[in-house]
């Protein structure tokens, strides 16, 4: 049985549904994340399992047993607010004791908890410190701490990192991933940053309008997208407008108005004539202008527009004979190497036909 | 440099007009004359008959005790209406907690005056002194907590009740502690308000009880002795002293911490 069950909740405000009709089971000791773009209900399915907000229908389970009727005070849930919310008329210690007090804690124990946590959030020389006193990651730190202090059997994140700078939120990205793993408390965590999301959950489910799309392992959302929204949401993708030509063994073979054909993996039950799109991520499209290329089953001629050196990697945008733009990747392994290709360069795209997928509508 | 020198002049020019009659007060009850007409020569004098005026000082027993009865009771009421306004956003429910603050004094104090004696069947005194003074106390209180409450961040109090603590808890562990400064500059206010009040005092004093102000002024009615000047002084750096204690609680000032 799952920890934390979602069960056909909806929730409504006036004529607006935030939350449509979504189901979720959230298992003991995972890292579970709600990623959509704002307004997509994630926030309030957190409020509404921390008890700050009730649905208008369904039900949520903890344990198996209905929250409904418990307030937010008897949830054992916790969250880590996005402004953090630390009490600034109390220290650190203060702040992080807090739980405990309330939850009549005896005094030796108490401090024991509190000594840990400190530990765990390496917090150990502010604990005297006052809110006003400390660096986002610390009061980040704060919040996590005060969340974790007592072990709650979930802990609720409302994007906790988005206060951040982008080099601090890397490191806390880090830090909650070993948090989680050294705590086992499950983890459900609220993001619109996809980056973040796929690297720190075990799962992840993309929402839209109050419904979820898909509820999926990083790497299958990433591979794998069910639909043109989660395609799309995660990570960057070509898409070209295409028709099923031919759903034969081993490969689908599809039309590209203005391209001509692409060999696509093949997808089950699909009828011919289908209308839909191909998509295939910027990493596995490869761009040159020798025989490597020009050996793929698929392979276009095109023009460079544009390419924005990142660094790492140098992202190419190739306008092709029917005027899509495809975006490929090229890794800057060699030291030095900004450019292969100008602007205006006549080049050769393709990709292997095992590569990118067919995403019916 | 030639618009700040009219800006200059013109604040000065104010402040003048503000302070100097004030500073003249001040003055002449050390003055060693009957009159306030020109200065003699330094005497503790007034403050001496104003010591054993007995009307004087039972005046300032009663003054004392309506502001400190009423400001606690209004700082209690005012509180709890200042957090009723900031939880319900119920515009009924401001409009009637401000009325009070915004209604001219002369109608407030007629109103209270008809309550008292035709509804309430009350004797006019203390008792209904006390009670008017709260009535238009508790707006002004209510406004200051209010304002401390708008500055904190609302999830605060989500995270007190997401941490395990009851409603109750969370007033008394972080509503309360964080709103102090405002209710306690509110309670201050209050007092001040309550302990120069005349018009409304007027009209619900009845005839046994007087007030330092209701005293001041019968008094000035016959002669403008510098007893007068004298007790005007002491009523000002009372005053004074509760503006000081009270901006030193507003809301501002603690701020920063948040």
């Amino acid at each position: 049985m799952a920890l934390l069950e979602i069960r056909n909740v909806t929730r409504r405000f006036g004529d607006f549904v935030a939350v449509d009709n979504i189901s979720l089971s959230i298992e003991a000791g995972e890292f579970f994340t709600l990623l959509g773009p704002s307004g997509c209900g994630k926030t309030t399915i957190l409020r509404m399992i921390a008890g700050f907000d009730l649905p208008d229908a369904g039900q949520i389970l903890l344990d198996g047993k209905d929250l409904a009727d418990t307030p937010p005070e008897q949830r054992p849930v916790r969250t880590v607010f996005q402004s953090y919310a630390l009490f600034p008329h109390m220290t650190v210690a203060q702040n992080i004791s807090f739980p405990l007090k309330m939850a009549r804690i005896p005094g030796s124990d108490a401090a024991r908890m509190l000594r840990e946590t400190l530990d765990l959030v390496h917090l150990t020389d502010k604990s005297d410190a006052y809110p006003h006193e400390l660096s986002g990651g610390q009061k980040q730190r704060v919040a996590l701490a005060r969340g974790l202090v007592n072990r709650p059997r979930v802990l609720l994140l409302d994007e906790p990192l988005g206060a951040l700078d982008a080099k601090l939120r890397e490191e806390m990205q880090l830090e909650l991933i070993n948090l989680q793993r050294e705590v086992g408390v499950t983890f459900v965590f609220v993001t619109h940053a996809q980056v973040e999301a796929l690297a720190l959950s075990h799962r992840i489910a993309v929402m839209r309008d109050g419904r979820a799309e898909q509820v999926d392992e990083p790497s299958k959302l990433y591979s794998f997208p069910q639909n043109r929204f989660v395609a799309d949401f995660i990570g960057h993708i070509n898409m070209l407008e295409a028709q099923v030509l031919e759903p034969a063994h081993g490969h689908l073979r599809l039309a590209v108005a203005g391209l001509g054909e692409i060999l696509a993996p093949p997808l089950h039950g699909i009828a011919i004539g289908s209308k839909g799109t191909f998509a295939i991520r910027p990493e596995q499209v490869r761009i040159g202008v020798h025989d490597e290329v020009q050996e793929l089953k698929n392979h276009f001629l095109g023009t460079v527009l544009h390419f924005l050196y990142r660094g790492d990697v140098t992202v190419y945008k190739v306008s092709l004979a029917n005027g899509a733009v495809i975006e490929a990747l090229l890794p800057n392994a060699a030291q030095g190497r900004a450019e292969l290709f100008k602007v205006g360069d006549t080049v050769c795209v393709g990709w292997r036909h095992e590569s990118g997928m067919f995403l019916h509508e | 440099m030639r618009r700040g020198f009219w800006l200059w002049a013109a604040s000065l020019g104010a402040y003048t007009f503000l302070y100097v009659p004030l500073f003249i007060v001040i003055i002449y009850s050390f003055n060693d004359s009957r009159l306030n007409a020109e200065w003699v020569g330094f005497t503790w004098h007034w403050y001496d008959v104003l010591l054993h005026d007995n009307d004087m000082l039972a005046a300032m027993g009663n003054s004392l005790f309506i502001a400190l009865v009423s400001s606690l009771a209004a700082t209690v009421l005012g509180t709890m209406a200042g957090i009723a306004m900031h939880r319900y956003k119920m515009k009924a429910l401001t409009f009637m907690v401000l009325t009070p603050v915004a209604m001219p004094e002369i109608l407030l104090g007629v109103s209270l005056l008809l309550f008292f004696i035709q509804v309430l069947n009350l004797t006019l005194g203390l008792v209904s002194i006390i009670l008017a003074h709260i009535t238009f106390s508790i707006g002004f209180v209510a406004v200051i907590v209010r304002a401390r409450l708008a500055g904190i961040d609302e999830s605060i109090f989500e995270a007190a009740r997401d941490l395990g603590a009851s409603p109750w808890e969370t007033f008394r562990y972080v509503t309360f502690p964080l709103i102090l400064p405002g209710v306690v500059a509110g309670g201050l206010m209050a007092f001040t308000l309550s302990i120069d009040d005349f018009v409304i005092t007027f009209f619900t004093a009845g005839v046994g009880v007087a007030t330092l102000p209701l005293r001041v002024y019968s008094m000035i009615k016959i002669a403008v002795t510098p007893e007068v000047n004298a007790v005007s002084t002491l009523l000002m750096l009372l005053t004074l002293t509760m503006i000081v204690l009270a901006s030193k609680f507003s809301p501002d000032v603690l701020r920063g911490k948040t």
